[in-house]
């Protein structure tokens, strides 16, 4: 069952520039187990919509089935939320993008909805460049059905059945990059210092923007053997720099010297602001994302942080050709041609 | 010998080969019928292949306006060697078989009951043309030209056709027009006074079209304000999605801007495209996808979550011819079961069945505006033979008075104006239907989570037996608001009282209704009610209590809708006589005659009730 939160509010909750407080972002009490990486996401989904002063009322929540397509009944309250079948959410997020472009997109997934039965769907929303943010819970394990290894456990990890996995990982971030996703990053649901940055400017991107967060599995991947525990990403994680969001009014007044620091402009004029680590990472190349995220890989460490980023894709609206009005807002006058018309049609067929 | 005389009343058939441009030589000549006023069926029989395998076309000439197949050959245009013996057998006594002479016929070809007409369609070809394309090509027209002269079908019917088809490219009338009279020329020098068919100019096809099933649920979708298709290619549904592109980009392209008011979208498969569709339909746009059978086995899981999440969608099912790949390119009605109970759990489905493109048009809109109104999937289940031939049907009508009906739905106004607490699944007004948000209304009111899982009155996950068991009663009584809200059947009474019924669906409609003519003219009375939707309404059950025993005329094996008939009117089996077409081929009244006669004049002798009742 879900429960609600008491309504009771301090009177002097910080507000954002829209008169929003926090507390108007939140949703339901999670179920999920105490302790779970995926109610620290959800936190930082919330927190970043807080800091964008988005209207929570123009964002629309999108999942499939798994714990991960729980969490939307958990933040965000007073957004629509659909959760709707195993490895579908690309395209019913796809339908409902098509029918209102003015909306944001949350999509929610996790490792099994995403590369296993939902692969399919995965690939062709990255390839149409759908506008949307598409967040990975990614334990490594179905929880929901007790914690068998996912498609993206890596070989050898084993769960809490202590069998060490056999078969090959799918690498979510190196799959969207290869299928043109203009916008992917990595992440821990334990660090939210870089997940909020990211979230901000995987909103604030148009076209799909990928973020897959490693989120451990308290109850059946958290073992000495998992590489996503806890413990192991926490280990091994390297960032590929400090990041900031810059919104679009921010004026920019701190001086990094060139080399350390890129910028990023996106779409709608705010920027993402980088204080490198990693000097062979060119975030516009789909090659240097490629090898950084191999040659970390092949020394047992996980490569965090933005991994790629152009943000002059056309977006599937952009593509298709469709009106800036949303589809769903045009009137009877311009959609029915009439019976005049009809007429001349009939002509034709004669 | 004797040899088959009729005018405006016979069936030509025309044998080619794939992928050499036959098809337009030969919607041509069904054209010319239409033109010169008298009803014609022409029926597309291809290949599943793009070029080389035989194809053939056969067109029904019937002023009497019977429009489905009637059975039998009465004239053979035999072009493709592959076939021509078939070809040539099939042809009924009495009938005409017209072949290409450069070449004698082998020896083997012997009747002496059918009257042969050769014309060297390859020797006339390669006298007048050098380009082997153009040898091909014109063939088809030239024999066009001989049927011109030997039906009497007048030739300036095929100059105006000729100009309308080339406008634009005027270049190519003149050499069409060439090839027409080398075909006439020939047949008047040889075959005067052959061929006892004769095509006389009528003026039957006022107010009258000729057009494809598929075009026609294409255009109901356009006026029905639809802007999202997500689809996936699939014979013989792919040409609904490809006319609505066609006539979106005439007519709703906005002027000023160069932009689309409409979406298409080819998904990776069957599961995405109904994705999409629930996704727009959930998100307050018109949206539809059309697929075949086995598209339909693969959107079954979102048709279950449309059905117990109350999202709109329609879906247009062509069918052809299963199981699994089956006959892609023929026809049968054998998705009927599977599409009104398409998924897992307790799911039934609102079916709509049109019989000829009008209905197509109206099916569509109407698929629309009940799909919003009651919040579940509409399927409209056509079928390769209305979807891909031209159908004569009348012609289709707007009222511009019409005003969209989007269901309830509440707009921010009314929902700021609620003075009770809204829930997304209330039955408010007693027809089983909440009252929907769209999302992006209102700031702090009417958001809700659309799950598939159980849900209670207000959104909320629930694993309450109480909750669940209220949900599944209610979704059963929004299905009893549907039964009043789908369109009602139509019934033809026979000119005179009678227990016997018939029940049709689609396109077994006019073989049918042709069928209890040839019956009644042996003095065989039968009542005809044709099923235009599932549920059933009220007046399809009275039907089946007025009579004494009543023929389920279907194209599949199961009688599948016999077996809907009996679970859901809860009517005794034996009440139904089921004749059943199931080759992949159109059903013919012919076929259906012979069973009503059958089983009638043996009703004479043992009536059927008591027999089988005991």
């Amino acid at each position: 069952m879900s429960f609600i939160r008491p309504n009771i509010r301090h009177p002097q909750l910080k507000v954002n520039e829209i008169g929003y407080t926090r507390a108007d972002y939140e949703g339901a009490l999670s179920t999920l187990c105490a302790g779970c990486g995926h109610d620290s996401i959800s936190a930082s989904i919330l927190q970043s919509c807080f800091e964008l002063s988005i209207e929570p009322h123009k964002v629309a929540k999108m999942s499939g089935i798994g714990c991960s397509s729980k969490t939307p009944a958990y933040f965000l309250g007073k957004s629509h939320g659909f959760n709707s079948v195993h490895g579908r959410m690309p395209s019913v997020a796809t339908g409902a993008n098509l029918a209102n472009r003015d909306l944001v997109y949350i999509g929610v997934s996790g490792d099994g909805d995403t590369a296993s039965i939902g692969m399919g769907q995965f690939a062709h929303v990255v390839r149409r460049n759908l506008n949307m943010v598409y967040i990975v819970m990614n334990n490594g394990c179905y929880g929901l059905t007790k914690g068998q290894d996912s498609a993206t456990a890596d070989r050898g990890s084993a769960s809490k059945k202590g069998v060490p996995n056999p078969f090959s990982s799918i690498d979510l971030c190196e799959t969207a990059i290869q299928l043109g996703a203009g916008f992917v990053a990595r992440s821990f649901s334990g660090d939210k210092e870089q997940l909020i940055p990211l979230i901000k400017a995987a909103i604030s991107h148009r076209g799909f923007a990928l973020i897959d967060v490693v989120s451990p599995c308290v109850t059946f991947n958290n073992t000495v053997k998992s590489t996503k525990s806890y413990d192991h990403v926490r280990e091994h994680m390297n960032a590929t720099g400090t990041f900031d969001f810059v919104p679009l009014k921010e004026e920019i007044t701190t001086q990094y010297s060139p080399g350390e620091t890129e910028e990023i402009t996106l779409h709608d004029g705010s920027a993402v602001r980088l204080h490198k680590a990693t000097e062979n990472l060119d975030f516009s190349s789909r090659r240097s994302a490629l090898n950084e995220i191999e040659r970390f890989k092949e020394k047992g460490e996980i490569l965090t942080g933005l991994l790629f980023l152009n943000p002059q894709t056309p977006d599937t609206h952009e593509m298709l050709g469709t009106t800036p009005t949303p589809l769903n807002k045009l009137t009877y006058e311009q959609l029915c041609p009439g019976n005049g018309t009809l007429k001349s049609i009939n002509e034709s067929f004669k | 010998m004797h040899k088959i005389t009729a005018t405006n009343d016979f069936v030509i058939k025309f044998a080619n080969i794939n992928g050499t441009g036959s098809a337009s030589a030969n919607n041509m000549f069904a054209k010319s019928i239409f033109r010169s006023g008298i009803p014609v069926t022409p029926k597309n029989i291809f290949p599943s292949n793009i070029q080389g395998l035989p194809t053939w076309y056969e067109v029904r000439v019937n002023e009497k306006g019977y429009l489905g197949r009637r059975g039998g050959v009465d004239f053979m245009v035999a072009t493709n060697g592959q076939t021509m013996m078939q070809d040539f057998q099939e042809v009924l006594p009495g009938g005409y078989f017209l072949y290409d002479n450069t070449k004698p016929l082998a020896p083997n070809y012997k009747r002496d009951d059918i009257q042969l007409i050769g014309i060297p369609l390859t020797e006339i070809c390669i006298q007048e043309y050098a380009d082997p394309r153009q040898r091909q090509l014109f063939k088809n027209i030239i024999y066009v030209g001989a049927l011109s002269y030997l039906l009497n079908i007048q030739f300036e019917v095929f100059q105006k056709l000729v100009e309308d088809q080339f406008k634009g490219k005027e270049k190519l009338i003149t050499p069409n027009l060439h090839a027409l009279e080398l075909g006439y020329r020939y047949a008047k020098e040889h075959y005067t006074d052959t061929c006892g068919l004769k095509i006389e100019a009528r003026d039957l096809n006022q107010g009258k079209i000729l057009v494809d099933g598929n075009t026609g649920t294409a255009l109901g979708a356009i006026y029905a304000g639809a802007t999202v298709a997500g689809w996936y290619p699939i014979t013989p549904s792919t040409s609904v999605v490809d006319a609505f592109e066609k006539y979106c980009k005439r007519l709703r392209v906005d002027p000023a801007s160069g932009k689309n008011n409409f979406a298409i979208l080819q998904a990776e498969d069957e599961l995405a495209a109904m994705g999409m569709v629930l996704g727009a339909s959930w998100n307050g746009a018109r949206a539809f996808t059309a697929t075949s059978g086995p598209g339909v086995s693969l959107m079954a899981e979102f048709l279950g979550l449309a059905y117990f999440a109350e999202i709109p969608g329609v879906l247009v099912d062509v069918q052809r011819t299963g199981p699994s790949t089956g006959m892609p390119t023929r026809t049968q009605q054998s998705d009927v079961l599977p599409a009104a109970y398409a998924s897992h759990g307790d799911t039934k489905h609102v079916c709509l069945y049109p019989a000829d493109p009008k209905e197509c048009f109206e099916m569509s809109f109407n698929a629309f505006e009940l799909t919003e109104y009651l919040q579940t999937p509409v399927i409209i289940l056509s079928d390769l033979d209305l979807g891909m031939n031209d159908n004569l049907c009348d012609e289709f009508e707007w009222d511009d008075q019409t005003a969209y009906n989007r269901g309830k739905v509440l707009s921010k106004e009314e929902l700021d104006s609620l003075e009770q607490r809204w829930g997304r699944y209330l039955d408010t007004d007693g027809e089983g239907i909440g009252y929907r948000t769209i999302p992006g209304t209102h700031p702090t009111k009417g958001s809700y989570f659309t799950r598939g899982s159980s849900h209670d009155e207000y959104a909320a996950y629930t694993e309450s037996s109480e909750a669940y068991v209220r949900s599944m009663q209610r979704l059963e009584h929004k299905w009893d608001t549907a039964k009043t809200l789908v369109p009602k059947p139509v019934i033809s009474n026979s000119s005179k009282s009678t227990k016997v019924g018939a029940i049709y669906f689609g396109t077994s409609t006019q073989a049918a209704k042709e069928a209890i003519d040839q019956a009644e003219d042996k003095q065989l009375h039968i009542n005809g009610l044709q099923i235009k939707a599932f549920p059933f309404t009220k007046e399809v059950e009275d039907f089946i209590e007025q009579h004494d025993y009543l023929f389920v005329i279907e194209q599949n094996r199961d009688a599948q809708m016999k077996t809907m008939l009996v679970n859901e009117l809860e009517i005794d089996p034996k009440k139904f006589i089921s004749i059943l077409n199931y080759d992949g081929m159109p059903i013919t009244a012919n076929f259906i005659s012979k069973q009503f006669i059958n089983v009638m004049n043996q009703d004479k002798v043992t009536p059927i009730q008591k027999a089988d009742r005991g």
